[in-house]
């Protein structure tokens, strides 16, 4: 095989080195604890609705705004439906729209900056002028028209259209769209360096075409760079998502999301404050995990920084 | 120099006359047209009436040519009349953002001017407790969804405290004039510019600490140490001019992001800027007057940039213009 790397074994497996100096890092551990704790709430959700004996969509007009109780843990909304259930719920499609939307933009990046690195020349120069181009633009004004866009009028069946779940997945493209700036300028950075390399030019000399040097050469090192970007859209992304439907824009009701339980919380803030508390928290909670956990792989996978405190 | 700012001012223009084009695309396939909103307010008229209609004013001609009759327009200076508001666009625009870069503009002041201190200290001493703790607070502003920390800051100085006004520019009807007008504008503007400010704080000392760590590893911060320069001149005066310069740029590309911020914001406090404009305009069907008002954020922004980047080419006389 011509795969085999000469010279380049290290001790330990670079993912084991990499594991023990994230580790010795107190907020990896929490970031790390509070994801899957999320997470396994957000895919235990039926259990839980099945324990209370209820359903996130169920309204109970006799209990709006009711207090902690037994039967609804963290009390109920405008609408009487359970504060916790919808919660979880809302979370399923919060975390399903933040980790799909990130890898998405993280594979537009990854084509993205593979293609500027490596060919270079007038169509990095192209490329990233783009990048730039995206990077300052308004965003938000700019997913509002694309959330807004009639998915008839570009063609969209009328019954997918009206389906339940087409908001939430018509949101992966749209944000995907504008999040791939991170990954594409990572990417594109390594991809500079690793094109100079010597087992790059051997396969080249070898006559590998440049989209297999791309992939099978260069991808496979790009690892590092693309994992820590797509961990810090995450957090993006779900702050994304959740400004988006807190407008009316995102994912649509009665689907319950973080961000658009908290549409209402305006008006009802003088009257029911913890509808307004619970569901922010939970997405701060979210993405603040994902920007720690992403600066603390940055820092682990970086050999000058070996691990030390920054 | 001239054939630098030449090359540049010829790059934003190409920018602007693109996203024009995808703007008008994009707001084309919105829901509805201008004749189905005429239509869906005035029973009396026909679906063959709309099609005359439609033909009248040429929207069923293909989008390359409405697009060329409204650039053509444009540039003359006329971007059509909004359909909210019964006035040509440009009027309604005007005043708004002046509102929008007066909020814009007290944000960022006060960002700078928690945000330097707040990176110098912190590069000052890396790993130190104050570098950790300032490190955290970094995360935690930019994790906060903007509207959230609206709604919580609206909770505890509007609500529970009473102290603030929730939303709005001035008290409605009040019979205000000279210091205590300006008094009430200023009341209205603490929440809104907080928030929009919190979140940028958070940014721009993170950029500052990291340009600031890396300046003062450089010699002749070493040197001007050696023969005995004050630490606060070193700090202040050698290191921050220069870590200042990457900063420069990143905080003009985050102008879009304190854009997206403002409209949040606006948004959230019912303040009358351009990204409530923008919002209402889109949710409303008010088709010129969202395209004007897109447009018109994006020129902005473009136009921090391109100040980014002559400032920077003249702060920093190492950069060769190509």
């Amino acid at each position: 095989m011509v795969d085999v790397v000469l010279g380049e074994r290290r001790p330990a497996a670079p993912g084991l080195i990499v594991l023990r100096r994230a580790a010795r890092r107190p907020a990896a551990a929490a970031s790390a604890g509070a994801l899957i704790l999320l997470v396994v709430a957000a895919l235990a959700a039926p259990i839980v609705a099945h324990l209370l004996g209820s359903e996130p969509d169920a309204v109970d007009l006799l209990g709006r705004f009711a207090p902690p109780s037994a039967a609804h843990p963290l009390g109920t909304d405008e609408l009487g439906r359970d504060m916790l259930l919808r919660l979880l719920y809302g979370g399923r499609v919060s975390l399903a729209v933040g980790v799909s939307a990130a890898l998405a933009a993280a594979a537009i990046g990854t084509v993205v900056g593979l293609v500027a690195g490596y060919r270079g020349g007038r169509t990095d120069a192209v490329l990233m002028r783009m990048t730039d181009g995206v990077i300052a633009l308004p965003l938000l004004p700019l997913l509002i028209v694309l959330a807004a866009v009639d998915p008839r009028k570009l063609g969209v069946p009328a019954a997918i259209a009206d389906a339940e779940y087409f908001s939430l997945v018509r949101l992966v493209p749209v944000i995907a769209m504008v999040g791939w700036t991170t990954v594409a300028r990572l990417v594109r950075a390594s991809t500079l360096s690793l094109k100079t390399r010597d087992f790059v030019l051997a396969a080249i000399a070898q006559g590998a075409g440049s989209w297999r040097v791309m992939l099978r050469h260069i991808l496979p090192n790009l690892t590092a760079p693309i994992l820590v970007a797509t961990t810090l859209s995450v957090g993006a992304v779900i702050l994304l998502e959740s400004v988006l439907s807190f407008l009316g824009l995102g994912i649509q009701p009665p689907q319950p999301s973080w961000g658009n339980m908290l549409t209402n919380a305006q008006e009802l803030i003088g009257t029911a404050p913890a509808l307004a508390i619970y569901p922010g928290l939970c997405i701060f909670v979210t993405v603040i995990a994902c920007n720690l956990l992403g600066d603390v792989l940055q820092d682990a996978f970086d050999p000058r920084r070996g691990g030390r405190l920054r | 120099m001239t054939r630098y700012i030449a090359l540049r001012l010829l790059q934003a223009i190409v920018v602007i006359a693109v996203m024009s084009f995808v703007i008008y695309g994009l707001i084309g396939l919105m829901p509805g047209d201008p004749i189905d909103v005429m239509v869906s307010s005035n029973p009396n008229l026909t679906p063959d009436d709309a099609r005359r209609l439609k033909a009248l004013y040429g929207l069923d001609r293909p989008i390359h040519e409405r697009y060329g009759a409204w650039a053509a327009a444009a540039l003359g200076g006329d971007l059509g009349y909004s359909r909210a508001f019964g006035q040509p666009v440009l009027s309604v625009i005007g005043p708004r953002l002046l509102n929008t870069l007066q909020i814009m503009g007290l944000a960022f002041a006060l960002s700078l001017a928690i945000a330097l201190p707040a990176g110098v200290l912190a590069a000052r001493y890396p790993g130190s407790l104050a570098d950790r703790w300032i490190n955290l607070a970094c995360f935690a502003g930019i994790s906060l969804p903007t509207f959230w920390l609206a709604l919580i800051l609206m909770l505890i100085f509007a609500v529970m405290l009473n102290l603030l006004p929730a939303g709005g520019m001035a008290t409605v009807g009040a019979p205000l004039a000279g210091w205590a007008w300006l008094a009430d504008r200023l009341k209205h503007l603490i929440l809104p510019v907080a928030t929009l400010a919190l979140v940028n704080i958070a940014g721009y000392t993170r950029y500052l600490r990291a340009a600031m760590i890396e300046t003062l590893g450089e010699d002749y911060i070493r040197t001007a140490r050696a023969k005995g320069v004050p630490e606060r001149v070193v700090l202040w005066r050698h290191a921050l001019r220069n870590a200042l310069l990457p900063v420069v740029t990143i905080v003009a590309l985050e102008m879009g992001v304190l854009f997206s911020g403002a409209l949040v914001t606006e948004t959230m406090f019912a303040y009358p800027g351009m990204g409530k404009l923008i919002y209402d305009a889109i949710l409303g069907n008010d088709f010129n007057l969202a395209l004007a008002g897109l447009l018109m954020a994006t020129l902005v922004t473009l136009i921090a940039n391109l100040a980014a980047d002559l400032a920077y080419a003249w702060l920093d006389p190492r950069i060769a213009y190509g």
